[in-house]
């Protein structure tokens, strides 16, 4: 893929842009910067926790699994991808309502404490589960899981067998092999996997509006803004923070050859 | 001392374990669905159902809206896959057979909008709808969901292209085929199943799509659209439960179906 052409036009336009978005943003007060932190925020975490959880399936494919299971488990990544992403979003509101299944479950196990406090702490708590920021973490690592597993499958799946005998002759320990050849092989992946996750984290208003509360999300504040407030250049103010984010992350993700990975 | 990990050895137990976790947090959630779809509790979503019944199966069934919800959005998904098999066949014949100025960026521009957050698509297209006075109707959503079923279909026809290799037609060319003969009997037939395939994945794609027919709707509702109020202000929760249960049902089949045909692809290349 080429980006010159973007970098180019970035760079002319990234000034002046930058300025009058921000400008918008910024007014009347710190409310509208607040939505962006918050969101960018979320899609770092989320980030995060999607690669963490996408590893050791991922592992397990490129590695372990025979021809047959790889194929299935490749079919049961790719499945819920293709699938309803609305259905999948409701099938959490049932299992994070208040009187739900995974209440049910805490009840059963007397960790009811445990969640009182998560629920009740400042910033991420709520009501319930299905009204917390808790909730709408849960959820976009959820959805967005099969996106980072594909390419950090693919990038496992390049590394070379030789380099892990290699290093395994040479003295290392497994633990050490992983660290040092797998993980940074593996890398480009994440990367690739992340730009999906944190794109589509940041423009999302699905999970925000079933999940949350008043606190907005940038998908949200677009939404309203275009709609019942007819305030459309704000609105579209709000794009420009994911779209020069996106710009950003893909020039990066290029220069650390995520783009090989896809 | 070897590396455990080489050859197809035995997977350490604590990689299987948390394998086999992430894949029950993949597909469990929608499991749920299932048995919510025949709950007896009609205010709240409460976990064990206090008892299960058949009745809500009849009940969706005779609801308007849904019906209206689910034909707008059949008829819209397969607008925008012929739309996209067309458009994204011939761009991909583009890129493939000829180099040109703006090649690369053709390329990329294609794949942008599956990169770019919905809401970017979404509010672009809106803005440039508004200012060409064109009043929201089923052709707006259609235009909106083209976007990035196209992308899909280009990139398995492209694929397609790559593997197919250009002997055959010109081979066909050498024996007196015109170029629209050739088309139709050596470039189609090669073509079908990527098509296919990559048609049967838009259609998924579009058919359940909300972001972007947030934007590009008017006052019409699509089936995403139709869940999403009921996401955001739960009114009929026992029809929203059946009504999900068969958005699975009738997503599933094509995904399958588009799956087995790039199977097939694999074992014939």
């Amino acid at each position: 893929m080429k980006l010159e052409p973007f970098q180019r036009g970035m760079k002319e336009l990234a000034p002046a842009i930058w300025l009058t978005a921000l400008r918008r943003v910024q007014n009347p007060n710190r409310a509208n910067l607040d939505i962006v932190l918050r969101t960018a925020g979320m899609a770092s975490a989320v980030t995060l926790s999607t690669a963490m959880l996408a590893f050791p399936l991922a592992y397990y494919m490129a590695r372990y699994a025979s021809k047959r299971i790889k194929g299935f488990l490749y079919l049961a990544v790719l499945l819920p991808l293709w699938s309803s992403y609305l259905v999948r979003v409701y099938a959490w509101k049932l299992i994070l309502a208040k009187e739900g299944i995974l209440s049910w479950f805490i009840l059963q196990t007397h960790l009811d404490w445990l969640l009182n406090a998560l629920l009740s702490a400042p910033g991420i708590g709520g009501p319930s589960l299905s009204v917390s920021a808790i909730g709408i973490y849960i959820v976009f690592v959820y959805v967005w899981l099969p996106y980072m597993i594909l390419p950090i499958e693919a990038a496992l799946e390049r590394v070379p067998k030789s380099l892990l005998e290699a290093s395994g002759d040479l003295g290392a320990r497994p633990g050490q092999t992983f660290r040092r050849i797998v993980l940074p092989l593996a890398f480009p992946g994440v990367v690739a996997g992340s730009i999906f996750t944190f794109s589509l984290t940041l423009g999302d208003f699905i999970v925000p509006s079933a999940l949350g509360n008043s606190s907005f999300f940038i998908g949200q504040a677009v939404l309203s803004h275009q709609g019942t407030s007819g305030n459309l250049p704000l609105a579209a103010a709000f794009t420009v923070v994911p779209m020069a984010i996106m710009v950003l992350y893909l020039i990066g993700a290029k220069k650390l050859g995520a783009f090989d990975a896809l | 001392m070897h590396y455990k990990g080489s050859g197809n050895g035995a997977s350490p137990l604590g990689l299987k374990a948390a394998a086999a976790a992430v894949l029950f947090f993949l597909h469990g959630p929608v499991w749920i669905i299932l048995l919510y779809a025949f709950t007896t509790d009609e205010a709240t979503f409460s976990f064990p159902p206090p008892g299960l019944t058949i009745k809500w199966f009849g009940i969706a069934s005779q609801r308007n809206d849904f019906w209206e919800a689910l034909a707008l959005s059949l008829r819209v998904a397969a607008t925008a896959t012929t739309t996209a098999m067309a458009l994204g066949t011939l761009a991909a014949a583009a890129v493939y057979r000829s180099r040109f100025f703006g090649r690369e960026a053709i390329s990329f521009l294609l794949i942008l909008p599956l990169a770019l957050p919905g809401i970017v698509t979404g509010i672009a297209l809106r803005s440039a709808i508004s200012l060409a006075n064109i009043p929201f109707s089923l052709w707006t959503i259609v235009v909106g969901h083209a976007t990035f079923c196209v992308v899909v279909v280009y990139n398995n026809v492209l694929a397609r292209f790559r593997r197919m290799g250009s002997s055959q037609i010109e081979a066909s060319m050498d024996l007196g085929a015109n170029v629209f003969q050739t088309f139709r009997h050596i470039v189609l037939p090669h073509l079908a199943t990527a098509l296919l395939a990559g048609g049967m994945l838009a259609f998924a794609l579009s058919f359940d799509e909300v972001i972007v027919t947030t934007f590009t709707s008017g006052q019409q509702s699509t089936l995403p659209i139709w869940i999403f109020t009921q996401l955001t202000r739960p009114r009929d929760r026992p029809v929203t439960n059946v009504v999900a249960l068969f958005v699975i049902g009738i997503t599933f089949i094509p995904i399958l179906l588009a799956h087995r045909l790039s199977m097939e692809r694999e074992e014939t290349a």
